[in-house]
């Protein structure tokens, strides 16, 4: 992992290739955290793959977390690594409650394929270029969006024959 | 259940008018036996493991092309999370992966201990170690098992089946139940081994290398099992990267990487094993990764028990732990604890965790987001069945059928890992 | 005639002698009076029935790696109960164990299958997801299978032991000798909608089973559905 400082290293020599696409870093629980731009995501994560001397170029994990209730609402994190030095990187992208979209990494990153379509399955991410953006562990005409923090949970209350003639 | 348009069948015994499949199409030429025919297996199919649906393109028997569909038992545990508080969740993200419970447990306690900075007494490091690799071969076993059924050799799925018991008794021993046993707990493991464990773990050590033998005997010079998986279902080592694949599948290409041996966590730094690896990639490379890897898990095993400290199986941190059940009596404080995270659990400040051990499979990583309340605001599994299975089409792209099969055994997807 | 308990040694004799011709009169009466049992025809199939299950080889989730794969293995072995010869389709199978949770993607795969099964056809549900939804009641889980489709035997635990199970299915045997559809066609009002295979002789309802159908038509609409 880059500590603390490699963190901010890592920051400046990304603004001189694209500055401002950087929104913040954090650097939290030994783990560091770019916050970056959505719009310029994959510019980013190509800097970041294929820049000599970084090499994160396996994406571990892609997956959504919802903010609710701050704004912007959810965060696309992508968890990036870098097999030779053995670092992990984490870049979120922060999306707003409205329409969030962002470009898809598919073609970066083909593991993101199948990660993509589950976050828009569950959050209602769309991810521009994505080859096939269907959804994949719901029925295809389930409505909405399940895991976001404003869908109930569903489910069924229990209620046992006992208390039901007893009270009611 | 093949394209019912092109083959009206159903209609042929019930009306003796109707046309044959000779009337409509005249007497089958050399063309009409290399049409693509797309083709459904799944989700109900005794190959698939679990319930799989794969449309597949045939060119007679060739596949042509391959498309997995998934979600059949999509349970929504992630949203379920979010709703428990954090040591109630333990139950449910066991039940994802229902092979390689004790990774699922390790990976969100490993994740909530990273959160809360809560470390873990050595003694739990070492249970939790063996748990794991009991575990790994478990579930070794359980691919084995089924996969060797899939090729025919169905002797293997009583031999494996058998031994499989035997760890399901060490964990039912320890924790009281076969699967799903809930052992680990945030801070540590639930309960200490019992009496008795060691000794019978030991045995099960010192039986299950000459059991794998068994199995190599029965498997490696049998002249189908070889035909059927040697040189087959090769891919190559950067495309097995790019789609994210890890574990005995990328091992078997001939890489190395196990998150055993780069990242440490647990006693694994302490232990001294080999990583095997494959050369070519095919099936038997995974095949004789997998075997291997038993192997080398029971010498885990073995070390985890001759060193197996003394002390505290769970960390002294009343705040996160619930306290010993003899201090409820005595100690008014112990009760407050004790209510306090039964009814309401632990609260967690805000913070974002992934933590990523090595499972059965691969890299099994877990999210857990904290809002700063008693339940996760986000659970969330890297799965690697699920990653692992965008490599099938290109395992099984050109192959026949009965190799598809093949390969999609050496996948060994979880279909509960992949849905979650 | 009384059959009194002979000692084995006593039988044994009188079976070389039946073996060997030389048994006759008093004792060939009641040699025979001892190996025959009459019954009922149906009660005679119900027991065939019982002993010789086929069940589905399906598996939905955790549980399917206990019910449908640990039983039929050395330690537990469903042979004992005649039922270890699991069909891959269910138009060959009798007994379908719903062995995890249904999820809403895959309830109506669930219920397609059954229907495929042939008469006379049972169903288990195994374990606390399939019975009730257990700890999943969430937005993606059918809370409990029998939303969809009759179940005959609910079998507690997460994941039941396999002792369960086959306690399970021993009473699953058991009833399936005293009633073999289990009376839920009266209780779901579902009389007539048996399937049979197709093309064979009994492909158009039988007088009979017209009747038959009828008669129980009119006990239902009187009666009602049992437990209303
Ligand atoms: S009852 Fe338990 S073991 Fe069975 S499918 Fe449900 S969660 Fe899994």
């Amino acid at each position: 992992m880059p500590d603390g400082p490699g963190l901010e290293l890592l920051r400046g020599e990304i603004d001189v290739d694209a500055p401002g696409a950087v929104l913040a870093t954090s650097y939290d629980k030994e783990r560091a955290t770019l916050i970056v731009d959505p719009a310029r995501i994959v510019e980013i994560l190509t800097w970041l793959r294929d820049k000599p001397g970084q090499g994160y170029r396996f994406l571990s994990s892609l997956h959504v977390a919802d903010y609710l209730p701050a704004e912007p609402r959810f965060g696309v994190h992508y968890e990036l690594l870098n097999r030779e030095r053995v670092e992990r990187l984490r870049v979120k992208a922060m999306l707003p409650a409205e329409g969030p979209e962002i470009d898809s990494v598919t073609p970066l990153f083909p593991t993101a394929n199948f990660q993509e379509r589950e976050a828009f399955d569950f959050f209602g991410v769309v991810f521009h270029g994505h080859p096939e953006l269907t959804r994949i562990l719901l029925p295809e005409d389930y409505v909405g969006w399940p895991q976001r923090r404003d869908f109930p949970v569903g489910g069924e209350p229990v209620t046992f024959t006992y208390s039901e003639e007893r009270y009611g | 259940m093949a394209d019912q348009r092109a083959f009206p069948q159903g209609l042929v015994d019930e009306d003796p008018a109707a046309p044959t499949v000779a009337d409509l199409y005249g007497e089958l030429d050399a063309d009409r036996t290399t049409e693509v025919m797309t083709v459904n297996i799944g989700p109900h199919h005794p190959a698939t493991h679990g319930v799989l649906r794969l449309v597949v393109d045939l060119e007679g028997e060739v596949v042509r092309d391959l498309k997995p569909v998934i979600g059949y038992v999509h349970t929504g545990i992630e949203k379920s999370c979010e709703d428990k508080s954090y040591w109630k969740v333990i139950p449910f993200v066991e039940r994802m992966d229902y092979v390689s419970y004790f990774f699922q447990m390790e990976a969100y306690c490993g994740a909530v201990e990273r959160l809360i900075g809560l470390e873990i007494p050595p003694r739990a490091k070492y249970l939790r170690t063996i748990f794991l690799e009991l575990n790994r071969i478990h579930s070794h076993l359980v691919w084995l098992g089924t996969t060797a059924l899939d090729l025919g050799a169905i002797s293997m799925l009583w031999y494996c089946f058998r031994e499989r018991d035997r760890i399901l008794d060490l964990f039912e021993m320890a924790t009281g139940q076969r699967m799903h046993t809930r052992y680990f707990q945030v801070g540590g493991v639930i309960e200490d081994i019992p009496l008795g464990f060691e000794e019978k773990c030991r045995q099960f050590v010192h039986d299950m290398p000459i059991r794998v033998g068994q199995y190599e005997a029965l498997l490696d010079r049998n002249e189908v099992f070889l035909q059927r998986t040697k040189g087959v279902g090769i891919v190559s080592h950067e495309r097995l990267l790019d789609l994210g694949v890890t574990g005995p599948l990328l091992r078997a290409a001939g890489d190395p990487w196990d998150l055993r041996k780069a990242f440490d966590y647990l006693a694994y730094p302490e232990m001294d094993f080999k990583i095997p690896v494959g050369t070519v990639g095919d099936n038997y490379d995974r095949y004789r990764v997998r075997v291997a890897e038993m192997v080398e898990s029971t010498k885990i095993i073995g070390q985890a028990l001759e060193a197996l400290p003394g002390g505290p199986f769970i960390a002294d941190n009343r705040k996160y732990v619930l306290p010993p059940r003899s201090e409820l009596s005595t100690s008014m404080e112990s009760l407050i604890h004790h209510f306090k995270l039964v009814t309401e659990g632990f609260r967690v400040d805000p913070g974002e965790i992934y933590y990523a051990i090595e499972g059965p499979r691969g890299e099994l990583g877990c999210f857990v987001l904290a809002d700063g309340s008693a339940k996760p605001a986000r659970v969330h599994f890297r799965d690697p069945s699920f990653v692992n299975l965008q490599s099938f089409r290109d395992m099984a792209k050109d192959s026949y059928v009965a190799d598809m099969i093949c390969s999609l055994g050496m996948l060994d997807p979880i279909l509960g890992g992949v849905d979650r | 005639m009384e059959i009194e308990r002979r000692s084995l040694e006593s039988r044994q004799a009188s079976a070389r002698d039946m073996l060997r011709g030389d048994l006759e009169g008093e004792d060939l009466e009641r040699y025979v009076e001892e190996r025959v049992v009459t019954t009922t025809f149906e009660k005679m199939l119900n027991l065939a029935r019982a002993n010789s299950i086929f069940p589905l080889t399906f598996g939905l989730a955790c549980c399917a790696i206990e019910a449908p794969i640990s039983i039929v293995t050395a330690r537990y072995d469903l042979a004992r109960f005649g039922a270890e010869a699991l069909r891959a389709s269910p138009r060959q199978a009798d007994l379908i164990i719903l062995s995890g949770r249904v999820s809403i993607k895959m309830a109506p795969v669930v219920r397609r299958l059954y229907d495929q099964m042939l008469e006379p056809k049972w169903a288990i549900s195994m374990g606390a997801c399939s019975s009730s939804g257990g700890m999943f009641a969430n937005y993606a889980v059918v809370q409990g299978a029998d939303k969809f489709m009759p179940i005959d035997m609910h079998i507690p635990g997460c994941p039941p032991r396999p002792e369960a199970v086959m306690y399970g299915f021993n009473k699953l045997q058991r009833k399936i000798m005293g009633n073999p559809d289990q009376g839920w066609r009266r209780r779901y009002n579902a009389l007539g909608t048996e399937e049979w295979a197709r093309g064979g002789p009994a492909s158009k309802p039988s007088i009979e089973s017209t009747e038959a159908y009828e008669l129980a038509r009119e006990l239902a609409v009187t009666e009602g559905p049992a437990g209303a």
